[in-house]
């Protein structure tokens, strides 16, 4: 850790609305509003002020929390308008006394986090069908934009001032971390030499200019603004049916926690410090599924398909924030494979019911968070397990998957319609199709199998990476692991991601794997955090100094 | 270069003549701006003959003449005090390289934002205005604050000379712009929340030009010390015509303190009020408002634009040659904080306070201009005296704002303040009462009940002269 850099765990990813200090949730009808009031004094830590709508992940925390609740517990709502009631700023975007003064690791799992939040905006829209409007009532300045750009329109106040910018490059030489640049040209079809000017002009353009050229939708007079929000979010309410009246509500977590684990219902995280090993254990429902949509819908929050991908999500973030060093996560799975596939049954079946369709939403944003996770993940398919239908999407998102062969054939995988599309990766091909991107008959051998499959022939099929017996096993995965936890980390994240997105980009892969990379570069290079950077002095008395070489 | 060329269409001093591009862009944008002058500038009064100073030269001594002019046939125009031969960047990481004669790419958007904030300033301080005419409590006085309205008029030139000049594009759109926000307008209102209210009354009026106009003085004195040559120059200009617009506040007040003691006489009460004067605590609130809204207008106490505006060498302190030391590193300012509800002295980096710093310079000439009144009380035999308030107290912006601070600057809850409101700032009945004052007095010579006559007039004129001819 750098002189000025602080690290801080987070003690929980979990809120809800009564808890909100930055966010405020009001509904009206179909329409319900974000309002974005930052309380400069409640940011994480204490060393920075959140001033003029300036967010740290604390905010972020709330913003996802509250995206998710509306997707679930409101499903009448068409349309969320995004607005802020701090006078002439919409939002400042990321704090950057706290990103000048925080780890590297921490910086990154904050882009990271803020961006799945964002992508979560867009695929609450493309999925659940609600329009996002981003009401800029003041100033969206760098990842205030981009959390504009996030939705699906944007409108900025004309009143003479206001603007939308991304002044990152030339205020902080950095560049912006949110998919600000990907989405002004692949989403918004911005021209790239009038992006190039946007990008490098710190006071951005203001609504005449920012409209012209495509960089926001529209733009009302301070007196039309009200109205005229108002009635874009009811052109876009009329656009889509009402999905449900009433919601399903997202309970609180039960969860164990120690020094070195976190037991919730489904999943334990387990972490060994020494060894750097993180182990996430996936237990299979030990209770009846659920008949149909009514009866899936009357478990809510606690029917097995959807808790077990919350917990999972939840163990995620804070293997991601808080253990930084735990450079391995085995994955397993324990209980009776029937009751997987027996839960994963009822949720397809009810495919086309609201909530049924929320569920599968949820299990793919978790499977393309662990796609996205930068540790090393080896799936462990031995004595108990059950990675069957939706649970052997795990092994699939793994960089490595060891599979025992036993004697009497007891251990299987079986891969059903789970694997065939219902959980599409950020490049939109599924797990199995990325998988086999040489050899895509292996594909539909591996959905037509039916039934179970044991270690050898899952190894035949390119379904698992090694097959050992038991006399092998245990030093086989030992010395796997051993091995892993000696190379270098930075490596490995970039080998992994490098080896996990196979076929062409989308806008949602181009975000993570081009962007968020590219920047992370740029955070560690001396030009942004040496002590001359740019990053590193604003706000300083001091101004920056470049090392002109380019790379 | 010193003499204004005045057989041109726009009077300047900078051979605007052999710049062909710059000239058509100014004449062009001249109409725009004497429509806005018509639609915006003093109610009234345009058709009628004022007697106003016009520059004639920028050499200090005998730089004006005056006339009797209607105020659309002002000759505004484009002054810069005289180049300074050899002039070295005197601050910051430039110091001491050759000043800029254009502006340096990699400080575009800074300059152009200091620019454009201190100049939509001129502007709104006219429209604030534009009703007083109606309410004059003497010819002199309407005089004055046309004078003031013509020159926040120049001074909207002066700025608009360096956007059209040395801004490209940018530069002649947000000229523009600077005509098409309105003060108080709910869709293109001014950029400073100060200069988004009306001013309704001449006792604001007195308070803005000594307060709100100082704090421009002083920004003016800060971008007088700048790199940027023209910016430099320009400024250096605009403070000899800002220096009246001091004045015409500070003698208002004055001439109210005066009026009001000599009411408190007649009155076996002292109350004012039986007599049509303006109460000594109405003053003194009035005071504490303008006071504490007109400190905001330095920005926060610490600030890195502040620290950047330095470094660049873009704006320096209120006259840099007094320091000894020029780049302001490593030094430190001490900030008083409120930490767990005590003040606390912090140390700041010196860049990072140079609002502070300028706003100190500022608060010290106006314990000055307090005190020049206070001498002038006590000459009238009473022990009353008029008292700046506490630099903590009533603030919007910093980091003062965020609490409640009494007059005297001590930390107090938000209901205490709530408490003493009424104590401390004007209420909607003191400025009702002030307002049911305001009765025009047009006859020369003549002074409206609640103001004394001053000592003297303009231009060694008497004070019965007809300096507006109604």
């Amino acid at each position: 850790m750098g002189k000025h850099e602080k690290f801080q765990p987070i003690p929980s990813f979990e809120t809800n609305p009564a808890q909100y200090r930055h966010w405020s949730l009001a509904f009206d009808g179909a329409v319900a509003t974000l309002t974005l009031g930052i309380d400069e004094n409640n940011g994480m830590r204490s060393d920075y002020l959140l001033k003029l709508n300036s967010y740290d992940v604390g905010v972020d925390i709330e913003l996802r929390d509250a995206i998710e609740r509306l997707r679930f517990e409101h499903p009448e709502v068409r349309t969320v308008v995004i607005t802020s009631d701090i006078p002439r700023v919409f939002c400042a975007g990321a704090n950057i006394r706290m990103l000048a003064s925080s780890t590297h690791a921490f910086k990154v799992n904050f882009c990271k986090y803020t961006n799945e939040t964002r992508v979560g905006i867009e695929q609450a829209s493309a999925e659940s069908g609600v329009t996002f409007i981003a009401a800029c009532n003041g100033t969206a300045s760098g990842g205030g934009y981009e959390l504009a750009e996030a939705c699906n329109e944007i409108y900025l106040i004309d009143d003479g001032s206001s603007a939308v910018s991304l002044p990152e490059v030339p205020l902080l030489g950095v560049l912006p971390g949110t998919g600000g640049l990907t989405r002004l040209v692949d989403k918004r079809k911005v021209r790239r030499d009038i992006a190039d000017v946007f990008c490098t002009k710190a006071e951005g353009f203001r609504a005449r200019d920012a409209v012209k050229y495509r960089i926001v939708d529209g733009s009302f007079p301070r007196s039309k603004w009200d109205a005229g929000i108002a009635a874009k979010a009811s052109e876009a309410s009329a656009r889509h049916a009402t999905r449900s009246e009433t919601g399903v509500t997202l309970t609180p977590f039960k969860v164990d926690v120690t020094e070195t684990s976190r037991h919730y219902t489904t999943v334990d995280l387990d972490l060994d410090l020494k060894a750097r090993l993180a182990t996430i254990t996936v237990k299979a429902p030990t209770e009846a599924a659920p008949a149909d949509a009514a009866a899936l819908r009357a478990e809510g929050a606690e029917t097995w398909s959807f808790r077990v991908w919350r917990e999972l999500h939840d163990a995620l973030q804070h293997l991601r924030f808080n253990h930084p060093t735990l450079g391995l996560i085995l994955f397993k799975t324990t209980g009776d494979a029937s009751a997987v596939l027996a839960h994963d049954a009822t949720l397809y079946a009810a495919k086309g019911d609201w909530f049924a369709d929320e569920v599968l939403w949820y299990q793919a944003r978790t499977l393309r968070a662990v796609d996205n996770t930068s540790r090393s993940m080896f799936a462990l398919i031995d004595e108990g397990s059950c990675f069957v239908g939706s649970l052997f999407e795990i092994p699939l998102a793994c960089d490595r998957s060891y599979m025992l062969e036993d004697e009497d054939g007891a251990v299987t995988v079986q891969v059903t319609e789970a694997s065939g599309g219902a959980y599409p990766m950020a490049t939109n091909m599924t797990r199995l199709q990325c998988r086999f991107a040489g050899e895509p008959e292996k594909v539909n051998e591996a959905l037509e199998a039916g039934s179970t499959i044991d270690g050898p022939d899952a190894y035949d099929m390119g379904l698992v990476t090694m097959a050992p017996d038991d006399i092998d096993w245990e030093d086989e995965i030992r010395i796997a692991i051993e091995e892993r936890a000696s190379l270098s980390p930075d490596a490995l994240t970039g080998m992994e991601q490098n080896l996990r997105f196979v076929g062409a980009e989308t806008p949602e892969c181009k975000i993570y794997g081009r962007l968020s990379a590219w920047q992370n570069w740029i955070f560690q290079r001396p030009n942004a955090t040496g002590d001359d950077g740019a990053l590193t002095l604003f706000g300083q008395p001091e101004r920056p100094t470049f090392d002109w070489r380019r790379t | 270069m010193a003499g204004i060329d005045y057989s041109q269409l726009i009077p300047n001093n900078v051979d605007l003549s052999s710049d062909r591009r710059l000239q058509r862009a100014l004449e062009k944008w001249q109409p725009a701006y004497l429509d806005w002058w018509k639609d915006m500038g003093p109610e009234g009064w345009q058709a009628k003959d004022v007697y106003l100073r016009t520059a004639v030269s920028t050499e200090p001594g005998g730089w004006a003449m005056f006339d009797m002019v209607r105020m659309p046939d002002y000759r505004w125009g484009i002054f810069l005090a005289d180049k300074v031969e050899d002039r070295k960047i005197g601050f910051g990481d430039h110091m001491g390289e050759p000043v800029w004669q254009t502006i340096p790419g990699e400080y575009r958007n800074i300059l152009s934002r200091i620019i454009v904030t201190q100049a939509d300033t001129e502007p709104a301080s006219v429209e604030q205005q534009r009703y007083l005419g109606a309410t004059a409590p003497s010819l002199y006085d309407m005089r004055n604050l046309f004078q003031v309205n013509v020159e926040e008029g120049r001074h909207l030139w002066a700025m608009v000379y360096l956007l059209h000049g040395y801004f490209g594009r940018d530069g002649r759109e947000e000229a523009e712009e600077l005509l098409a926000r309105r003060s108080g307008d709910e869709d293109k209102p001014r950029i400073l929340d100060a200069f988004n209210q009306l001013c309704p009354d001449w006792l604001t009026f007195f308070c803005f030009t000594t307060f709100t106009d100082r704090d421009g003085k002083y920004q003016l004195a800060a971008l007088a010390e700048s790199g940027f040559d023209p910016l430099s120059r320009t400024c250096r200009f605009m403070l000899t015509e800002e220096a009246h617009h001091l004045f015409v506040g500070q003698m208002g007040v004055e001439r109210v303190l005066r009026r009001t003691i000599e009411l408190m006489k007649q009155d076996p009460n002292e109350d004012v009020t039986n007599l049509g004067g303006i109460p000594f605590d109405i003053i003194q609130k009035y005071v504490n408002y303008w006071f504490s809204y007109s400190i905001d207008l330095f920005g926060s106490e610490v600030s890195s634009n502040a620290a950047d505006f330095f470094a660049a060498g873009i704006k320096g302190r209120y006259r840099e040659d007094k320091y000894e030391e020029h780049t302001a590193l490593g030094q430190i300012k001490q900030v008083t904080k409120l930490v767990d509800d005590r003040l606390t002295v912090e140390e700041i980096p010196l860049r990072n306070a140079m609002n502070e710093v300028l706003r100190d310079d500022y608060v010290a000439d106006c314990v000055k201009v307090v005190e020049k009144w206070n001498r002038a009380l006590s000459k009238l035999d009473t022990d009353l005296r008029i008292k700046l308030p506490s630099n903590r107290f009533h603030r919007r912006q910093g980091i003062y704002a965020t609490h409640s601070y009494d007059i005297d600057g001590n930390p107090i809850s938000a209901e205490a303040f709530e408490a003493h409101r009424d104590e401390w700032l004007p209420t909607a009945a003191d400025r009702e009462y002030v307002a049911s004052l305001m009765k025009p007095v047009y006859e020369p010579g003549k002074m409206a009940n609640w103001i004394a006559a001053p000592k003297k007039g303009i231009n060694g004129q008497e004070t019965q002269f007809e300096y507006v001819r109604v």
